[in-house]
């Protein structure tokens, strides 16, 4: 599904990624790790096409097209999509009414008809029930004022409404307590089917404890330097980054 | 981020689609401004003596007024002797009713999406078309007649109700008021009046659509509403002009009158010629807007959505005269390429317990300015005024200017007088966003800008509403990158 060959990105001329390779397949859950600076949230950015980054080398194919070929919203159409870090604030404009125009361009893009009221309504109400979020929420102004948790809950809520083939979670679990952390969880393991993947990109392992990755690759410097299964994670935990910082010092 | 900025500058280029001219012969008068000019448009109009001099009483104190300077606006100077005072469409006779109208004209409003036949009109709104200086018609007249309710041309009023006009012109905006005010009552050919009477809460919203056709005239209309005890009116005006290289004059007066217990509202969508996106031709679109507060609990309700003219001076105030009563402002002032907008209001609490709210939204696009001027005076026998400002501006791209001239005259210290305002722009971030939710970047302008002017928004009446939002995101097409 997303297939990662030597993918070197800079910001500002400042290299950040070094050459990763990452190859995704449908049904499968993967986890980014890494200690701050290491390039995680990088490489969220530049797959959802942000601008400040420049791919200077390697190339990425997701669902069988060029991923650099498509401006970000065509890559939400395909199917990619993003929970940001720090989701923004659009004041005045209603949840409810930013999602109906995201899935009806979506929509658009894939050459279905739009959702009619009604049925908009429908699939609002199956998903709120899925992902445990509140209507009166989505009434509200898209972020403003959302505590932590609402807009954590709100990114989860969208993933639903867009059912995208791959859901990148970026660091979704900074900020949030742990009865937080686990009512999103729950969320996007409710959404996980055979034919979608997730890349769950953070910094500490106990997000791990709620989606179970199938694999851990450990990011440093730009480059994943181990890959393996979750007890990596476990590994990690008790450990610390320095481990790997030692380790892989001198190819830094 | 310089990628986008530039794809700014590049693509700033909205299609004005309201350019269109319509060919049809007029009756004018020959460029100038003299007695002569005066005396010829009020022979043309039949008017009662007492209206000639007014009209002369104003224009000789024009002649002594100097042209404000005060806003933060540039033009060249304006040749008021090169100005056509006096256009009508030639009809080929008097019409008796509006199926008489010449069909080239019933056209024109046709396209703007204004049909003057009643029965194709889906819902209750009644309007009186204005084309250059003359009112061409007023729909559903004798229905409002039935509840007493007079809404005709001002020349109609003049001749018909000459006792109502004669009590309340220049009862809020004097002849003396300020030069621009002065000439329209030196030379003003038509607008709309409008009374309801006691205790009458008008069952359908008026309308008067301003086009502006003919070349090289000015528009300088007049409109005259009086809400007497305890009624209600909402009023709506549109306007539009054909694309012209020249700049044209537009010095309307609009005066308001709130008896005791009475509310107007009164909506605004100007969508006046703009000029070119090197700024050249538009309207300049000076104007004098006030209400009074007359009578306590009365209450007066500005909405304007101002999207279009070169330059837009215009300051929609209410005197709160009566006791308890309220004004408010609401205001969406949107400029692009090379417009100027200083617009705002004046509130001036005078009674007691008077309440007023300001709630101003500008946004500023390609290399306009964008000020908001507004001044909240309370009067040393205003005991408990209270009022609430909010001015808020919108940046796109980094070649244009938002101001904000708030100016507070406090002279009762029970008064409590609160201002906020606030600058923002459409951030790189809000737009990806949107982008990673599948949304383009013209979609996702569209909805920031919707969201920003939504207070404003929903103080539209419903059919309108809607327009207003779409010409929000025709206004700022291709604004962003």
């Amino acid at each position: 599904m997303l297939s990662i060959h030597n993918l070197h990105a800079s910001i500002d001329e400042k290299k950040i990624l070094k050459g990763i390779n990452l190859e995704i397949k449908p049904g499968e859950v993967h986890a980014i790790m890494g200690p701050n600076g290491s390039g995680k949230s990088t490489l969220a950015s530049v797959l959802a096409g942000r601008e400040d980054y420049t791919v200077t080398d390697g190339s990425v194919t997701f669902a069988g097209k060029d991923l650099f070929e498509l401006s970000p919203e065509e890559r939400a159409g395909e199917g990619l999509f993003l929970a940001f870090q720090y989701p923004v604030e659009i004041p005045g404009l209603s949840t409810t009414n930013f999602i109906k125009t995201a899935v009806n361009e979506v929509r658009k893009y894939r050459g279905e008809e739009a959702l009619d009221a009604v049925a908009f309504l429908k699939l609002m109400k199956e998903k709120m029930a899925m992902v445990n979020i509140d209507q009166s929420l989505l009434s509200r102004s898209l972020n403003e004022g959302f505590s932590g948790g609402e807009k954590k809950r709100n990114e989860v809520f969208q993933m639903a409404m867009l059912n995208p083939k791959l859901a990148i979670l970026d660091e979704t679990d900074s900020g949030l307590d742990i009865d937080a952390i686990r009512i999103v969880a729950n969320g996007v393991n409710k959404l996980r089917n055979k034919d979608n993947a997730v890349l769950v990109v953070t910094h500490y392992q106990r997000l791990l404890d709620y989606i179970v990755p199938d694999v851990i690759h450990i990011l440093y410097n730009g480059r994943i330097v181990k890959s393996g299964p979750k007890e990596l994670a476990l590994e990690l935990e008790e450990r610390g980054y320095d481990f790997i910082k030692e380790q892989f010092k001198a190819e830094a | 981020m310089n990628n986008e900025l530039s794809a700014i500058e590049k693509t700033v280029l909205s299609d004005y689609k309201y350019g269109f001219v319509t060919e049809i012969e007029a009756d004018e008068a020959p460029p100038g401004l003299n007695e002569d000019t005066i005396r010829f448009i009020s022979a043309k109009k039949n008017e009662p003596e007492w209206m000639l001099e007014w009209r002369l009483k104003a224009y000789n104190h024009w002649l002594k007024m100097q042209e404000p300077n005060w806003a933060n606006i540039k033009y060249d100077p304006i040749n008021y002797q090169s100005i056509k005072y006096y256009s009508a469409p030639k009809q080929k006779k008097k019409v008796n009713s509006l199926d008489e109208i010449d069909p080239e004209l019933r056209k024109t409003f046709e396209k703007l999406g204004i049909s003057l036949d009643e029965q194709k009109r889906l819902s209750g709104v009644a309007i009186d078309a204005v084309i250059d200086s003359v009112s061409i018609g007023t729909t559903f007249k004798e229905q409002l007649a039935e509840l007493d309710i007079i809404f005709c041309s001002i020349s109609e009023a003049i001749q018909e109700h000459p006792e109502l006009v004669k009590k309340y012109i220049g009862s809020v905006v004097p002849i003396t008021d300020n030069f621009f005010s002065a000439l329209n009552a030196a030379v003003f050919s038509d607008g709309s009046f409008c009374y309801i009477p006691k205790g009458v809460r008008c069952p359908m919203e008026l309308s008067t659509y301003f086009r502006i056709n003919a070349e090289g005239t000015g528009q300088f209309e007049r409109t005259l509403l009086i809400a007497d005890e305890g009624s209600y009116v909402s009023y709506l005006e549109g306007c539009t002009a054909p694309i012209r290289d020249e700049n044209q004059l537009h010095a309307a007066v609009v005066e308001l009158i709130a008896h005791e217990n009475a509310e107007i509202k009164y909506s605004t969508v100007q969508n006046w010629y703009p000029g070119d996106k090197d700024g050249k031709g538009g309207i300049y679109n000076f104007v004098t807007k006030r209400g009074i507060c007359q009578g306590a609990h009365s209450k007066i309700s500005w909405t304007q959505v101002e999207t279009g003219s070169s330059i837009t001076w215009k300051y929609p105030s209410v005197i709160l005269k009566g006791d308890y009563s309220v004004g408010e402002f609401y205001s969406v002032a949107v400029t692009n390429n090379h417009q100027q907008a200083d617009t705002g209001t004046k509130m001036m609490h005078l009674g007691k317990h008077t309440r007023s709210r300001i709630v101003s939204k500008g946004i500023s696009a390609g290399v306009s300015q964008n000020s908001y001027r507004g001044l909240v005076h309370v009067g040393k026998n205003a005991a408990n005024a209270r009022n609430f400002s909010q001015c808020d501006s919108l940046l796109l791209g980094d070649k244009c200017g938002a101001h904000t001239f708030p100016y507070i005259e406090v002279k009762n210290n029970s008064a409590v007088v609160e201002h906020e305002a606030t600058t923002s722009k459409i951030g790189e971030d809000q737009i990806f966003y949107c982008n990673q939710r599948g949304i383009d970047t013209e979609t996702a302008v569209a909805l920031i800008i919707n969201g920003f002017a939504k207070e404003v928004m929903n103080q539209l009446p419903m059919e309108f509403a809607v327009e207003a939002q779409k010409l929000l995101a025709i206004s700022l097409e291709g604004s962003v990158g």
